[in-house]
């Protein structure tokens, strides 16, 4: 039996007969990335997102700068200067190196108030390393990619 | 190479660092007599980014994520490597309930890695089919750690003392599903290889390494089981439960590329078995011990190892009582399974070195480090 198989070379037209099993179309597994956007998790950690709310749009953050305290490529600058009448810390500017960040969360989740949020944006590309480095204004707003079409 | 002068028949190969089954960026300088390999010598650092000393300026919670791309493979493996020795260090343990979810996430990254292995080992030896289909069952496995954690590949699943992330609804339906799936996938590679005569004829007897060997040269892992050693620290030293599962320890006796081949197979199998029993009971109650906000061990050192999908990762944690560890070393499965590399190739021939440095199973990343 084994002497047959090996002669008529059973053990590849086993493999071959696999491979051909699985070329219905139905079985496709690539993504046809500009055409078809994948849909990524939930929790996915992409593009950082400045909180604002949404009823008054001031910012939700409260320059505590726990994020930059917590970031271990140091990337997060918050500044913030102190209001004489409320006591409380207003924020002046708030910069993100996204060229840095290797998307770990722990900023997101060092955040008391929500307001740092790793969105589901992925695409990230840029021109320029200092186009990576994100202020306030992208933070809030999003980026804006410019669309050549 | 230590001798640098050469027999009249002697010729020195540089293969790598940009050799495509190097598997990264390992250069290995071969001399040669004719295509017979008669000795070799790795050439690594390629890769090396500094991880221990890194280590050394960041807070230990900060370091976390760094340890994800090491092995970056197995990023989950690695973390909780990484976590159970900061959490020896505070004399915490996890509660059931986070032990139970990380055993079911290092059991699908074991699968995970050893899947890519089986893909690119197979590329290497010229069957191009088993590449596509094994990166088609570790997608299910990287869909399921994105939607935990929402990375695919460097993960930073776990935080020390145990979860962060909730296990999302349907969890447990879709490990489960997987594991449905992929038992039926592994017979379908088995279809394809195990009993090819280009597959055999390719591994069979080719890089030997007998259990003295193993031994000597500290291998670990699938190659040390291959050779019969019966040696998983998940059964020699049990770590985040494993005591509470079923599982064989796969060993196959003649220690060449095919037995190793094979026991990954088979350790593919049994990973299913631990899922499957870990998935059907995970425990209710809290996901997170009692570990400070600043993570301050008391002065000390640990050393704790699991068994990565490549062997023994072990992390050996010195704490000078201040918010940064004094010293990290990490002990990794690819760098010492590495230097069994010479042993194996020597006698051998040119085109059987690639199989060779692909039976391994190495991941520069944390060869380097």
């Amino acid at each position: 039996m084994t002497f047959l198989r090996k002669i008529l070379l059973g053990d590849l037209w086993q493999g071959l007969k696999l491979t051909f099993r699985t070329q219905a179309p139905k079985n496709i597994y690539t993504e046809q990335y500009p055409a078809e956007r994948p849909k990524v998790a939930e929790r996915f950690r992409g593009a950082p997102r400045l909180n604002i709310n949404p009823t008054n749009g001031e910012t939700l953050c409260i320059s505590c700068d726990l994020c930059a305290i917590v970031c271990p490529e140091k990337l997060i600058k918050v500044t913030s200067v102190r209001n004489p009448e409320t006591r409380r810390k207003d924020l002046v500017n708030f910069t993100y190196d996204l060229s840095r960040c290797m998307f770990c969360g722990l900023c997101e989740d060092a955040c008391p108030v929500d307001a740092l949020e790793l969105t589901q944006d992925f695409e990230l590309a840029g021109y320029s390393r200092e186009g990576a480095i994100w202020d306030r204004q992208m933070l809030e707003e999003g980026p804006h990619p410019q669309r050549f079409v | 190479m230590t001798e640098t002068l050469l027999d009249a028949n002697e010729l020195v190969l540089n293969m790598g660092p940009q050799h495509p089954s190097t598997h990264g960026v390992l250069r290995v300088v071969l001399k040669l007599d004719g295509e017979k390999v008669t000795g070799t010598d790795c050439i690594i650092g390629y890769l090396h980014r500094g991880v221990e000393k890194i280590g050394e300026n960041r807070t230990y919670a900060m370091f976390a994520p760094y340890v994800d791309r090491m092995d970056y493979l197995a990023a989950v493996s690695n973390g909780l490597g990484y976590c159970l020795a900061v959490e020896k260090l505070l004399n915490v343990t996890a509660p059931p309930r986070a032990q139970t979810v990380r055993v079911i996430l290092a059991e699908l990254n074991r699968i995970a890695s050893h899947l890519f292995w089986l893909g690119t080992h197979a590329l290497d030896i010229g069957a191009m089919t088993p590449l596509f289909y094994t990166l088609r069952e570790r997608e299910e496995v990287l869909k399921i750690f994105e939607n935990y954690c929402g990375a695919r590949i460097t993960t930073h699943a776990f935080r020390i003392g145990g979860l962060y992330y909730e296990v999302y609804d349907g969890f447990e339906a879709q490990v489960l599903a997987f594991c449905e799936m992929f038992e039926r996938r592994v017979d379908e590679y088995e279809t394809m290889l195990t009993e090819n005569r280009i597959w055999v004829d390719r591994l069979l007897g080719v890089g030997i390494l007998t259990a003295a060997d193993c031994l000597e040269l500290g291998v670990t892992g699938p190659m040390i089981r291959a050779s019969g050693v019966a040696w998983d620290l998940r059964k020699a030293q049990p770590y985040s439960g494993y005591e509470q599962y079923d599982f064989d320890i796969p060993t196959r006796t003649n220690g060449d590329t095919y037995d190793r081949y094979m026991v990954r197979i088979a350790e593919m199998r049994q990973s299913v078995r631990i899922i499957r029993q870990a998935a059907k009971n995970i425990p209710e109650g809290p996901q997170m011990a009692k570990v400070p906000k600043v993570i301050k061990p008391p002065v000390g050192e640990v050393y704790v190892s699991v068994e990565a999908p490549k062997g023994e990762l072990g992390y050996f944690l010195v704490s000078d009582g201040t918010i940064t560890p004094y010293r990290v070393r990490v002990r990794p499965p690819s760098f010492v399974n590495l230097q069994a590399l010479d042993r194996m190739a020597r006698g051998a021939l040119i085109a059987d070195v690639v199989a060779i440095i692909g039976t391994i199973d190495i991941v520069l990343g944390e060869v380097d480090r």
